[in-house]
């Protein structure tokens, strides 16, 4: 059985519930042990690093060591945001002063010996993707998917070391092991907005109106994601635009979790499927049932 | 604008706190091609560094690009100098915050406030008071109320703010960060 500390990070207890739901269920359906970390706090997300990097660092660092203290080396992240913000300080510590001053601000020593992946690369990995692939008893025949990942899963490519920064392709090869269809399109490592969407909402309403046309361009029925920012941005969404005269839009925006929770027949409820502001069950429905072995 | 800065000490801090060599940019401007944030800007990525090669701090620091930038890595990922845009931004917008300069994008610079706000008291993110805050204190009362009743009935949002037990670990390590920058900005 594989284990791993696991940080869900704030958006996964909140707006991303769906992407907690579907997270922890199929890690259980594949053996996949997460063992959350205690009395973890925020990792800073877009704000920390804004205002002061000593605080991004040191919020992250406190993280780290209680990760390190579930007994685990290895700690999984699905929360695109959250792993860039590890993997930050993760090479801050490469540097011996800086690395003292990172605990200096955390108040105690910090872990170098965790690996931080995200939840995407775990389910990659071939031993599990090949589990996977058997396990699947209800294919996604006929399913269009856009396969999105967003900024910070790969990019910048020396810090995140995930897959390739400008067309990357572990998400592509998850869903067509799922049985669907993956379309090309030019928005899969493209901006959201991101932590715009309150301050500066017509930004966000933009590029995400331009992602939603770009995949429905492209003949997708839907959108496949891993980051809870790029979801909610692109998901909650769709109503402003249409008020605000950016498209029609009513395409479902599935976190890739999700995805696989359905092709191994896991019921809608448990995946947090109804949670979606954008009706996302009918689409699912077209999906043939399947038989559980 | 307001406020005096000298660019030799911005600069300074910038490349310290960052780590980037401004000198080290040739203005090919493949970040501002790149930029998800072009039409919204006035100065490009590419811009706001060439001020900062030109001695003119200022320019870059009351800029709305500035505070535009949501660090979506395009920039650095394609740079052939392997400049570290979105660090330097960082270093100088942390350097605005620690001078008590008024940001060109004020609202950008309030969300990022009550959002770090919520994790110093609580520890985690708590959305409703995000919302609350960003929104009392930007002026823009009615901003994404239409989502909150969706987003409460999903349990995507909650009535009741999270609280993590350490908060006081979490306050000590805001108190020893602000410290740390507080002296850098000021050196």
């Amino acid at each position: 059985m594989n284990a791993y500390s696991y940080y869900p990070g704030c958006s996964l207890h909140g707006t991303a519930v769906e992407y907690g739901l579907s997270t922890e269920a199929v890690c259980q359906a594949l053996g996949v042990e997460l063992r959350e970390v205690d009395d973890w706090n925020c990792c800073g997300a877009s704000s920390a690093h804004v205002a002061n990097r000593w605080l991004a660092h040191g919020l992250v660092a406190r993280n780290m060591r209680l990760a390190r203290a579930t007994g685990l080396r290895d700690l999984v992240i699905p929360c695109a945001a959250c792993f860039a913000r590890f993997k930050e300080t993760q090479a801050a510590l490469a540097d011996p002063e800086t690395a003292a001053a990172i605990e200096e601000v955390a108040g105690g020593a910090v872990p170098r010996d965790l690996t931080i992946d995200p939840l995407l690369a775990i389910l990659s990995e071939p031993g599990l993707l090949a589990k996977l692939q058997a396990a699947v008893v209800r294919p996604l025949a006929g399913l269009k998917l856009a396969p999105y990942y967003g900024c910070l899963l790969t990019r910048p490519p020396e810090v995140a070391r995930f897959d390739d920064p400008e067309d990357p392709q572990t998400l592509d090869r998850l869903l067509r092991v799922l049985g669907a269809e993956v379309v090309s399109w030019p928005g899969k490592t493209a901006c959201c907005g991101s932590s715009l969407a309150l301050s500066r909402t017509e930004v966000v309403l933009d590029l995400s109106h331009q992602l939603l046309a770009w995949a429905e361009e492209a003949g997708a029925d839907a959108i496949a994601t891993a980051c809870p920012m790029c979801h909610s941005n692109l998901d909650m969404r769709q109503g402003q635009m249409r008020r605000a005269g950016k498209g029609d839009h009513a395409l479902p925006v599935y976190y890739f979790t999700e995805l696989v929770g359905v092709a191994l027949g896991i019921g809608n409820s448990e995946l947090g499927i109804s949670r979606h502001l954008v009706e996302a069950a009918a689409l699912l429905g077209r999906v043939p049932a399947g038989t559980r072995s | 604008m307001s406020g005096s800065a000298a660019s030799h000490e911005v600069l300074a801090f910038v490349e310290a706190a960052s780590g980037q060599k401004l000198r080290e940019c040739y203005q090919c401007s493949k970040c501002a091609a790149g930029c998800p944030l072009g039409q919204a800007v006035d100065l490009s990525p590419q811009q706001i560094i060439r001020a900062l090669q030109l001695g003119q701090a200022e320019r870059a620091l009351d800029s709305r690009g500035l505070w535009m930038c949501v660090g979506c890595q395009t920039c650095v990922t394609r740079c052939p100098c392997e400049v570290d845009l979105p660090r330097v931004m960082d270093a100088l917008r942390s350097y605005a915050l620690a001078t008590h300069r008024p940001a060109a994008l004020g609202e950008v610079a309030v969300f990022h406030r009550v959002f770090l706000k919520s994790i110093e008291l609580l520890g985690r993110v708590y959305e409703v008071g995000l919302i609350g805050g960003f929104n009392t204190l930007s002026g823009h009362l009615f901003d994404s109320v239409d989502l909150a009743w969706p987003l409460l009935v999903r349990g995507k949002i909650k009535p009741l703010p999270p609280r993590i037990r350490a908060r006081g670990e979490v306050a000590a390590i805001f108190a020893r960060a602000e410290a740390r920058r507080a002296m850098e900005a000021t050196r």
